[in-house]
């Protein structure tokens, strides 16, 4: 600890001097590299519109107040149910999907390295990119709707489901797996005694888990024709109607708070 | 189980579920969500759509095999200058104006309205998808990366606050009462008991946030936002898709290098 010693009195500091020159020095070079990022978006700016947008953001809110309630009738809560089915529809896919890569991308279950390596990458590409992305994609081969958004929503997610199982099977006890191959058990009796019982509670715990963002995610890949309440959001918006928008507003909002909402409940019941 | 080596007596796996009426409710609830889900997406499976679809499908993928990097290159370098910058600007604000509100949404430290408060902005700030908040600032701020810095801005707070303040209930308090007790101001009290005890924490969710923020600033750009996003749309509607095959391989190597170092950070400051 560095004491300094003032005047004759001993006073303790949080830094020596030279700890204070190198922090300040890795400060600068911090705030040099924010300032020279920011004058890149500075520059991209239209400025005038910056100045007028407490202007716009009020008009925004004078539009959305009050809600249009009559907007919400049955063709909305269909596009509701819609955006529920494709979460659903999407955590299945990834599950069905992911299962197997996981398989192959967890030491020691693959059956050979290049398996590994392929899983592997098909873990990373469907994880970079977003379910927007996707789904553009998707609308584009297979037309807009809400089979789309259910391969979009999930193909997204084997990244995600592939990476946390893969992970939980390279942990499991081999102990367990060597009893049930002692016993003269084929390779799909190992996995199905042995393997699969152990990481059945990751296995729950994460499909509620994907299951709660594929909620979140649905609500938005209406936005590029996948299908769901993002259609009928982009809808109102292309179409100025901000009093239907803030219906949908509402309703994301509480779609969102009830997955959170269960998926907690769940996990606390799981683990 | 089988406990002697009777041939008559098998064993066979236990059910999941042991109650065999809830078994059978859960089965058929199942089932009756499955066919009318199926009904659902039924209605949208268009087979002559698909298979007019099929050969552009195929193009699709072809081209995405021999990604063209040139052709756009000065679009492409603009959109990955933007997000990065967006992403760089946004997490570094994002994170210092989520420090009050980490603190306030502690629930040991911040006297009940302050508590209240910072958790409410918490809850709007992470309840929205990003992409939905930031076509309201496109209309507000205008079309650029302005809009997509201030969505991603408001989401780190979020997120970051609501992380924090778990990890500042958990503190340690003798710690907090050991330098209450030297006569510290609260000032003081917050740099010298709680700040170190959550400092790797803060540190290594920062890491995580830049890594999430940057793969939000690849798709802001589809609703106008700014970045790389903008540039992947347009080259998806223009049919140029050997340049969308080189805008995806270029998210996905700036993702896995912005995986491997705040991945290296969390470990560092763990």
């Amino acid at each position: 600890m560095p004491i300094q010693e003032i005047n004759g009195t001993r006073i303790w500091q949080k830094r020596s001097n030279q700890e204070r020159i190198v922090s300040a020095i890795l400060w600068l070079i911090t705030l040099s590299i924010i300032a020279w990022c920011w004058s890149i978006i500075s520059a991209q700016t239209e400025w005038s519109f910056v100045k007028d947008a407490p202007k716009q953001g009020a008009d925004l809110i004078n539009r959305m107040f009050p809600p249009k309630w009559s907007y919400l009738d049955g063709k909305l809560l269909k596009a509701v149910w819609d955006t529920m089915t494709i979460a659903t529809l999407g955590t299945v896919l990834g599950l069905l999907l992911a299962t197997p890569v996981a398989f192959f991308a967890a030491r020691n279950t693959t059956p050979h390295p290049v398996f590994r390596y392929i899983a592997l990458f098909i873990i990373v590409a469907t994880r970079s990119i977003h379910s927007l992305v996707w789904a553009l994609l998707l609308v584009f081969a297979l037309g807009p709707g809400v089979f789309a958004g259910v391969i979009a929503i999930g193909v997204r997610s084997i990244g995600f489901i592939a990476k946390l199982l893969y992970e939980a099977i390279e942990e499991i006890n081999p102990k367990q797996s060597e009893a049930i191959t002692a016993t003269g058990a084929s390779a799909a009796q190992v996995l199905t005694y042995g393997v699969i019982p152990q990481i059945m509670p990751t296995f729950a715990g994460l499909s509620v888990f994907r299951w709660d963002i594929n909620i979140r995610e649905s609500t938005v890949i209406g936005l590029v024709g996948a299908g769901g309440i993002g259609q009928a959001l982009i809808d109102s918006i292309n179409a100025f109607k901000w009093s239907q928008a803030s219906i949908i507003f509402i309703i994301i909002f509480i779609l969102v708070l009830i997955s959170e909402w269960v998926s907690a409940k769940a996990r606390n019941a799981i683990i | 189980m089988a406990k002697e080596n009777t041939p008559k007596r098998t064993w066979s796996k236990p059910p999941l579920i042991k109650n065999p009426t809830i078994r059978w409710i859960v089965v058929i609830a199942i089932l009756a969500y499955a066919i009318m889900a199926f009904l659902t997406i039924q209605s949208s499976i268009d087979p002559a759509r698909i298979s007019k679809g099929w050969p552009r499908t195929v193009r699709l993928l072809t081209n995405f095999v021999q990604p063209d990097f040139f052709t756009r290159i000065k679009d492409i370098r603009i959109g990955v200058l933007e997000s990065i910058t967006m992403t760089v600007v946004s997490t570094f604000v994002g994170v210092i104006l989520a420090i009050p509100f980490s603190l306030g949404a502690a629930r040991n430290i911040a006297p009940r309205p302050v508590y209240l408060f910072s958790r409410t902005i918490i809850i709007l700030s992470r309840t929205f998808p990003e992409i939905v908040v930031a076509l309201l600032f496109v209309v507000m701020v205008g079309f650029g990366p302005l809009a997509g810095a201030i969505t991603l801005m408001l989401a780190t707070i979020g997120f970051i606050a609501k992380l924090m303040a778990e990890d500042i209930e958990d503190i340690d308090e003798s710690q907090v009462e050991a330098i209450k007790a030297t006569g510290a101001s609260w000032p003081q009290m917050v740099v010298y008991s709680i700040l170190p005890q959550v400092l790797p924490r803060f540190i290594g969710l920062t890491a995580y946030r830049l890594d999430i923020n940057f793969r939000q600033s690849a798709i802001l750009g589809i609703v106008g936002a700014g970045g790389i996003g903008a540039v992947l749309k347009t080259s998806m509607s223009r049919y140029d898709f050997d340049t969308t095959g080189a805008i995806l391989a270029i998210i996905i190597a700036i993702v896995l290098v912005l995986e491997i170092i705040s991945g290296y950070i969390r470990q560092q400051v763990q």
